[in-house]
Order: C-alpha cells, then structure tokens, then sequence
C-alpha cells in the first residue's frame, strides 16, 4: 500500500510532529514500505489466538499502600525545563 | 600496568581486592585508553574524569581497610540511556541534548553500590533505534575491527569500548537485539536476561514489553559478575519480576554433558551468510565436543518475528515519546506560536529520521481503524511466537544458532532503506518477543570480522545460557582476540 501526502500530513498531525517539504516525500515512500513490510501479518492464521501484551504470562499489575513516597523536588526538576517563573512551567498562551 | 586493560572484569576485581593494583591506577588507565581512541571510535558521550577519580580514591580507601563489594574499585561505562543523576543523560538524541538527570536508574545505582566506578556514558542509537548506531544526534561509532564499519546497534558505543578494552565492561538494553548484535559485530559477549529480570526503572524508554537492559563485557564471566550485581527485584518498575538472584558467577563451571542443544531450523535461513553459518556450525561441532547433544527444532511462526517487532516496538515507542513535549525537560523550539506549534516543531526539530519513521508508524498502527488490523493482529502473532518457543524448550534446554546474518557492514551501507537495516535483527527479535535470556559469544571470523553465535535459554534460564556460553570460552579462543591497534 502506497500512502498519500494527505494520510502522512494527517498521521504527522496525530504525532503531534512537524516535518519539513523534504522529509514529506522521504516518509511517504519508507512509511509505505514499512506497512508493505508489515502487510505479511495478514497471512497469519491467528483465529482463536489471544493478543499478547507482554512476555509474563499470568503477572498482573503490581499495587502498593496509597502513601506518599515522593518529596518535593521541584526546583532541582525545573532545573531541565525550557522556560520556568515563579515555580511554574511556561507554556504559549493556550486561552485568549 | 600496561596489561590491565587486557584483564577481564572478573580479574580485574580480584586484583583490586588482593590490592595488586590500585583503583586510581586502574581508573587512570582506562581514561589514557578513553582519551587516546574516542577521536577515532566516538564509542562515548560524556566522560565523567573527576567524578571516577573521586571514586576510585574513595574504592582504594575501602578496599584498603577491607571493605568493599563485588566490583569495588572496577570502572565500567553505562549506555548513555540510563540515568544517572547530576550527570548529561541524552539517549543519543538532541531532544535530551542537555538534559542532566535529577534521579539514577535502578541498574547505575545498584552497580555503584556493588563499587563499580562510572567512566562515561556511552553513545547509542537515537532512543535505542537502530542497528548500526548511525541514528545517533551525536554521530556514528566506528567498529574496532574497521572504522570504515558499523559496530552494531543500538548499543555501539557500549561494544565499541569493551571490544577496544577501554573499560572493561558496560551497560546496554536490548530492545530487539541492542545487545547482543552489537556484541557479534564487535567479538566480544553481550547478555540480555529475562524481560524483568533486570529494572527498567531510570532505563528511557522505548518499547516498554520489549526493552530489557543487560551487560556487554569481554567474556561470560565478566556478564555474569555484572548481571549478578545488577539484576533483582526493584519496586519502581511495574514489571520488575519478584525472583530471587541465582550467583551466576558460582554456577558457571557446570558441565555441558547431555545438555539438550536445539539447532533453530528457521535461523539457518537463505539470508545467512554462508561464511558467517560455517562459523556457527563450527561453533555447534564445539559444544558437540562438550557433550551436548543436538537436535534440529522449528518454530514455524520464527518467520514473522521481524515484521510483528515493527508493529508492536514503534507502537510502544509513539506512546512512550509522546512525554516529550517541550514544556518540563527537553528540547524546545524558538517563538512557538501557539501550544500545537511548540509540541509540532519541538519534536520536528528534537527527534532525528530514524526516531520519527518509528513514532509516525506506531501512530498509524494504533489509530482508528488500523488498530485491530495491525497492533492486535501483532500482538496475536506474537503469541504463536512465544508458544512456539515455548513448544521448543519442552523438548531442547537451549537454542543455538547465528547472532546475525552477516558480519559488520560499511558505515552509510544501509540507511537508504529501512528495512534492510530491520532484517539485521532477524536472528535477535525473536527472544525479546518472548522475553527469553540470550547471549552472543564470538565463534570465529569472517574476513578479519567477528561472529556471533547465539544462545538463547528459556525464561529465568541466565544461569543456563551463561553456563553454555562460559564452557564455549574455555575451550575456544575467539572471546580473547583484540582488534589490531588496540593492542
């Protein structure tokens, strides 16, 4: 199967990822081989097969006590943010 | 003092112990080895001098009042894709270009209190995608045995380093073969264990069912001292398997006789090198030798391994990535206009190709329409996987065959087309879908280039596989040869 640059600008939209004029021709044509690639799945007798999600047969999540653990730490996580004032994180306006 | 860059880890730790040499000393050396070929390997990142000789001097100090643990005073590199706190942790990728760690992962710290001295981080494929380390942001490690090569991937810079004897041994992760390719394209013995056998808590993420982490190290010795220290149950990861820790060190030198080899019919395949395929046969007529005997077993589905693992890994990583999103850590863009433009342009301009190509697949795969066709339709595939090894191991102790299909290959040779890059890890996916323990050992050499040849063992079998790779060692030399110019 052959993707068009519409379904590629749709899945980059989804991504949440900004490509430029050049990468959209270069992922159109490797992402369609992928899925070519990834087509051979299909022939696969899987009727009556159950998903498997991970490789520990019969572990189920794992919970603990709701108690705090964590301290605050924020100023040395903040140290890693691209732009911070007064404690908080700043982002674009998102509400005029 | 010339020599210990050619002593194994275990050695090396022995000696430290019975005080022959000094961590200092020791710590020196591999930093005059570290300064004399990164220029010509970029095997590291980030080289953490003063901190390892802080903490040499500190190992020196308890193993001089007789303290001390398994590896005090022994330097190791952790794969630049663990945290280690205080210290730049960037997972090969400009999106962590200046991320400094606030926390250490579970494996830096449990090896730090065993006293093993960090010397650096090292480099990788960007998020561990990749099978030559070309995807790195920080560029390519060249392969000891050539520079003109790839060392393998995504743990390039980790193999690159021991294959060369700047450290004696490093961390690496195996997503679908991250450990162990790169370990046959560099001669040298790479260990995944069990999926939970070791924490992927501080391990970045990428395909969470998939990754494991494990060791990269001259011999199977050397894994198995380190694998000890590191492996265990860790509370902070949810998959972290609650099992005891065998001493795989002190069950190495069980015998071989009537172990139960399998010889995988499906890795013997058309896409095997012939060359390559005489080394391992070479290699199975060994273990012959030793006592095993050897019967021909197939797991039908084996086939299929590659493209399920390109379903379900770039799946995993498309959710996993989406937490960089330029606004608590990481890379931001300039003047965004608006929300969707910062998260659009920050992870355009963060992530490389390679990273990309998977995050949009996983996108496809999972979005309406498409999921119950590819990811489930996967996640099925990989059960009649599993249940074929699983078929497998009722009737062999091991499997054994080749580690890839061909030596290692010229540097830009493969990057035009992603999927002969994938088909590297023919041989190697299969163990990370079922979460099986594996590891490459050297069997030989094609043209001045290493082999792999692969043993993969059932869940929780470390100890087993480590057994049959460490009796593998003591008869063959193949382990101890040194590329030329790193003498």
């Amino acid at each position: 199967m052959s993707l068009t640059r519409e379904q590629l600008a749709s899945i980059a939209a989804l991504a949440r990822l900004d490509l430029s004029a050049a990468e959209v021709p270069v992922y159109q044509q490797s992402l369609s081989s992928i899925l070519e690639f990834i087509g051979a799945l299909e022939a696969a007798d899987t009727a009556s097969v159950a998903p498997m999600a991970h490789p520990l047969a019969g572990l189920s999540q794992r919970l603990r006590p709701d108690v705090v653990t964590e301290t605050d730490r924020h100023e040395e996580y903040q140290l890693n943010a691209p732009q911070v004032a007064a404690g908080l994180y700043l982002v674009p306006k998102v509400i005029e | 003092m010339s020599e210990l860059h050619h002593t194994s880890l275990t050695a090396l730790a022995a000696g430290l112990r019975a005080r022959r040499f000094s961590s200092v000393e020791l710590v020196r050396a591999c930093l005059a080895r570290i300064d004399r070929h990164q220029g010509a390997l970029n095997a590291f990142i980030s080289v953490t001098r003063e901190q390892a000789l802080t903490q040499a001097e500190a190992a020196d100090r308890a193993l001089a009042a007789g303290e001390g643990g398994a590896l005090t005073g022994v330097p190791i590199a952790h794969k630049d894709i663990f945290c280690t706190q205080g210290v730049r942790t960037t997972c090969g990728s400009r999106m962590l270009d200046t991320f400094v760690s606030p926390y250490d992962a579970t494996v830096v710290r449990k090896l730090r209190a065993a006293g093993a001295i960090m010397l650096g981080k090292t480099n990788m494929d960007e998020f561990a995608m990749g099978s030559s380390n070309e995807t790195s942001y920080y560029g390519p490690v060249r392969n000891p045995w050539n520079p003109a090569l790839v060392p393998g991937g995504s743990s390039g810079g980790s193999a690159a380093a021991v294959a060369a004897r700047l450290v004696p041994g490093a961390t690496a992760t195996d997503t679908g073969g991250s450990i162990r390719q790169p370990a046959a394209l560099c001669g040298i013995t790479g260990m995944k264990p069990t999926y939970g056998r070791v924490s992927r808590y501080g391990m970045i993420a990428f395909a969470s069912s998939l990754d494991q982490g494990g060791v990269l190290t001259a011999t199977a010795a050397d894994a198995a001292l380190m694998l000890r220290e590191m492996a265990g149950f860790d509370p902070q990861d949810s998959t972290s398997v609650d099992r005891p820790v065998p001493d795989y060190l002190a069950a190495l030198e069980q015998p071989l006789a009537g172990l139960k080899v399998g010889l995988l019919k499906e890795f013997f395949d058309k896409g095997l090198d012939p060359q390559n395929e005489a080394c391992v046969r070479e290699g199975l007529r060994v273990y012959e030798q030793l006592g095993a005997r050897l019967t021909e077993v197939s797991l039908p589905h084996l086939p299929l391994s590659v493209p399920v693992y390109y379903v379900v890994a770039p799946a995993e990583c498309s959710s996993n990535l989406a937490r960089f999103d330029g606004v608590r850590f990481g890379h931001r863009c300039e003047n965004p206009r608006d929300l969707q433009d910062l998260y659009r342009r920050s992870r355009g301009e963060g992530f490389g190709a390679e990273v990309k190509r998977r995050i949009m697949t996983g996108t496809y795969v999972l979005s309406a329409g498409y999921y119950d066709a590819y990811y489930l339709k996967a996640q099925r595939v990989r059960q009649l996987i599993n249940a074929d090894f699983i078929r497998a191991f009722q009737s062999v102790d091991v499997l054994i065959g080749p580690t890839t299909p061909t030596p290692a290959f010229a540097i830009g040779s493969k990057t035009a087309d992603p999927i002969t890059m994938y088909l590297n890890d023919i041989y190697t996916i299969g163990a990370n879908l079922a979460g099986l323990p594996a590891v490459s050992v050297p069997c030989g050499f094609v043209k001045e280039l290493p082999v792999g040849l692969q043993v993969v063992g059932p869940h929780f079998s470390e100890a087993r596989v480590l057994q049959a790779a460490h009796a593998f060692q003591r008869v063959t030399d193949w382990h101890t040869r040194v590329p030329q110019g790193y003498a």
